[in-house]
């Protein structure tokens, strides 16, 4: 029998045929990441109307399995395939098998008897999608996988900065925060340099992945090439056209990345005056959750930069977007 | 199992090495009654043939009454031992038994290997040991040598009965997998130990260092945003244990060392004159993290990673490195800071590996791919086919003979522990058990009839459904390796030979 994994490929692209999975963004071409966010134009139209409601996925079933805690993610995902007419069953860890030690494998076997023609899923186990994807037919998509990778909001992030700003090319993005780990940040630098942005880094030497030193930017041949990495976070955000702050968790400090979150909030907050070092039209970002007063401080988290809400909003329709463009689309190597 | 002799072997016309006598030549290989007979040189002119070292020369005796091994064309050397094998039993017979582990073995060219202590129950008392070496005269297809736990139950807090151990037969001590946290725990395990002239078999990773860590720390597990494990982990073990050796005067082997710092650290000590040894594995020889991207190595070039990645076959501690770190490894094994190759082979059950990388256990199946892989630093110019040879065959018996870089281990003579801690007696040994021979690693007569028949050039495409082991962990799977075992001889028996069908 041959395995699924080798009658598979996940190529995609515009002119490649249909795509199979979305794992992380770094098999998009730029023109497939602009034909999802066109797609997204139309779904935000449908968001606006009376009546929010398509029959684009009627008959599809999209089952989405979070084996990790998450209310926006899945909400967001849940909310994407009701509008547009699918069937969403939500499966969370706790609820499910899993917790009995049933095997990952098993699950999302037994998810796909139920012939389902999208599986949304979130592990805290980076990878986690690569290998539920070499073992069934059907499409994945990765709402978050460990430290690894998180496409569909670096997919939102980069719709909200186009639609809000005009092309990200030749634009300054600065990342501040727990890159290494953050899925957030791996997926939104893969996403934004593809799209031709600056992309500038920061935060504690304690928080870099392997190969990021601060003061330099990633050697070419190395994985973020091209990514600069600050020594402060002043010098990262001085003239951005974006600020995106990433989520700082407590357990970093529990593991002596940190000596506290106040002396982080003190170091790398991103606060009024800091922000007012990246231009005046600079929007300010965050992948929520947010920890107000630790990573951003309340004034400039609800101030005029900030397009957070925004975020959430453009959320549905990218996702609206990506479901539609997996599920509804004739498959040719399917089975 | 039933008589395995054979009756007697002539092994015609193959290339002969042997280090351990300085042979590296086309000559036949008689073996008779389980021990190496004679070895007679192929000058072509009947009745001249001599040589220093070559046996009893003379007329050609013939070959009646033998069974004759064509070798032409495939070298003929002193069969495998493999210092560092995981047979799994007792307890964990659904990955590997001392019956598929010693056949695989086998087909690896492998005639001796020793049996890591990590089992369940660990070969942590002298009656689990018995049973492992009775185990293996049941069931075994080649010489099995067990090793003894450090610690009760491996839980790195009470010393094992380590001469207790050594009298049923342990060749050495390990905790392998995991390693001895405790510097002072293992101050006095190399101490107690140095009475018996048995290593101390090391697994060093400060884990303080390697929480959570599940590859390399490097630029790979940047990208793939896996916790590392950084090569410095490794390396303030080493440091650590090579000063607590020299305080003992124990006997100190690095086991699968896989860093430049590490060799480095090892060599350092030697030059020093301490009793300090080191191996390498394949893996470690031959692959770089980046086989954990799944595609056989290669990293996708500024592009995508396929579907293929994360592939938990890579998964093995300590892990696969840098390539700095594989260069220096290799560099190490060629100049003689790493003494040599010990496999790790650790087979595991097929549901230990499908399934998330972080939950995927470590290990790597490779007795069977070992002897190709290591073929490839040959047919990179890295290694001359002499020195593979003594790294896969002389050296690991010179070390279970209890020779330290070239001398015999030192006993006693820097212990400093208190002297009322030692047994009483120091007279055991695994020989005294009549399990290792006083000859091992050498095709001198009336040493065993071990011999491994290989042809170096031979290409065949790894497929692990048919591997003897159970373990079908192997991130090799599909990859062809060029250098292929064709027979191996275990005490004048041929317990493997390459059928025709086999490609």
């Amino acid at each position: 029998m041959p395995r699924a994994a080798e009658r598979r490929t996940n190529q995609g692209g515009l002119w490649a045929g249909p795509r199979r999975h979305i794992l992380d963004l770094d098999d998009f071409t730029k023109a497939e990441i602009e034909e999802v966010m066109l797609n997204a134009d139309g779904m935000k139209e449908v968001l606006g109307r009376g009546v929010r409601k398509t029959p684009a996925l009627r008959g599809k079933t999209v089952v989405t399995v979070f084996f990790e805690a998450s209310t926006r993610t899945r909400v967001s995902f849940e909310q994407a395939g009701k509008i547009l007419g699918a069937d969403v069953i939500n499966v969370t860890a706790s609820a499910s098998s899993v917790t009995k030690g049933e095997s990952l494998l098993n699950t999302v076997r037994t998810l796909q008897a139920m012939q389902i023609d999208a599986l949304v899923m979130r592990h805290p186990h980076s990878g986690a999608p690569y290998f539920v994807a070499r073992h069934l037919d059907t499409s994945v998509v990765n709402a978050g996988d460990g430290t690894h990778a998180h496409p569909t909001q670096a997919l939102l992030d980069i719709y909200t900065i186009e639609r809000l700003r005009g092309k990200l090319a030749g634009k300054r993005v600065a990342i501040i925060g727990d890159i290494l780990y953050s899925r957030v940040a791996r997926s939104d630098m893969i996403g934004m340099l593809k799209m031709g942005a600056e992309v500038v880094v920061c935060g504690p030497p304690t928080l870099l992945p392997p190969g990021f030193t601060p003061g330099e930017t990633v050697p070419e041949g190395q994985p973020f090439e091209g990514v600069r990495v600050a020594r402060r976070v002043e010098e990262a955000v001085d003239g951005a056209d974006v600020v995106m702050v990433l989520r700082i968790q407590r357990e970093r400090q529990d593991a002596g990345h940190l000596p506290s979150l106040r002396e982080y909030s003190r170091e790398y907050g991103i606060n009024a005056a800091r922000l007012g070092l990246a231009r005046p039209d600079a929007l300010l970002m965050h992948p929520g959750p947010m920890n107000e007063g630790v990573e951003i401080s309340s004034d400039v988290a609800h101030g005029d930069q900030s397009v957070i809400e925004e975020q959430v909003a453009n959320g549905v329709a990218v996702r609206m977007a990506v479901l539609y463009m997996l599920c509804a689309r004739a498959r040719n190597g399917g089975s | 199992m039933a008589d395995r002799r054979d009756g007697p072997l002539a092994i015609k016309g193959g290339r002969v090495i042997d280090p351990s006598q300085g042979i590296d030549r086309v000559a036949d290989v008689f073996l008779r009654d389980g021990k190496v007979e004679r070895i007679v040189e192929r000058t072509g002119r009947e009745g001249t043939a001599n040589a220093a070292g070559l046996g009893p020369m003379g007329r050609d005796p013939g070959t009646d009454g033998y069974r004759v091994v064509d070798a032409r064309g495939k070298v003929v050397a002193p069969g495998f031992v493999d210092l560092h094998t995981h047979l799994r039993e007792p307890g964990l017979e659904y990955k590997e038994t001392i019956a598929t582990g010693t056949a695989a073995a086998a087909r690896g060219g492998y005639t001796t290997v020793c049996a890591m202590p990590n089992t369940d129950p660990a070969l942590d008392t002298a009656s689990v040991v018995e049973h492992v070496v009775r185990r293996a005269r049941e069931t075994g297809v080649v010489r099995v040598l067990p090793i003894g736990a450090v610690t009760v139950g491996r839980q790195g807090k009470q010393l094992s009965e380590m001469a207790d151990l050594a009298a049923a037969g342990a060749i050495g001590f390990s905790d392998d997998g995991d390693p001895v946290a405790d510097a002072n725990l293992m101050r006095q395990a190399l101490a107690y130990s140095s009475t018996l002239g048995l290593p101390i078999i090391d697994h060093c990773q400060d884990r303080s260092l390697t929480a959570g860590a599940q590859i390399h720390e490097g630029l790979v597990s940047a990208r793939l945003g896996l916790a590392g494990w950084p090569s410095q982990a490794e390396a303030t073990m080493v440091a650590r244990d090579i000063a607590l050796c020299e305080l003992t005067g124990g006997r100190l082997h690095i086991a699968h060392v896989s860093t430049r710092a590490a060799v480095e650290l090892v060599r350092s000590a030697k030059e020093r004159g301490l009793n300090v040894t080191a191996e390498a594995t394949p893996h470690h020889l031959t692959l770089t993290d980046e086989w954990v991207y799944g595609m056989k190595g290669s990293a996708p070039d500024g592009g995508a990673l396929p579907v293929a990645a994360y592939d938990t076959n890579t998964k093995v501690n300590p892990p696969l490195r840098s390539r700095v770190d594989v260069e220096a490894v290799v560099d190490g094994l060629r100049t003689g800071a790493v003494d040599f190759v010990a496999t790790d082979h650790a087979p595991h059950a097929e549901t230990e590996k499908v399934c998330t990388y972080a939950e995927a256990a470590n290990g790597i199946s490779n007795i069977e791919t070992a002897f190709a892989s290591v073929m490839s630093l040959v047919h990179a110019g890295r290694l001359t086919l002499s020195q593979l040879v003594e790294r896969m065959s002389t050296q690991p018996a010179r070390f279970l003979s209890g020779s330290v870089n070239g001398r015999p281990a030192r006993k006693l003579d820097h212990v400093r522990a208190n002297p009322g801690m030692l047994p009483s007696s120091v007279s055991t040994s695994p020989a005294s058990q009549g399990l290792l021979p006083a000859t091992l690693g050498t095709l001198k007569v009336g040493a065993p009839a071990d011999v491994v028949i290989f042809d170096p050039d031979a290409p065949w495409t790894v497929d692990p459904a048919r591997f003897a082991s159970k373990g079908r962990n192997t991130p090799l799977a599909g990859v062809t390796l060029k250098g292929r075992v064709t027979a191996t001889i275990y005490g004048g028996a041929v317990v493997w030979e390459l059928a025709g069908g086999d490609v």
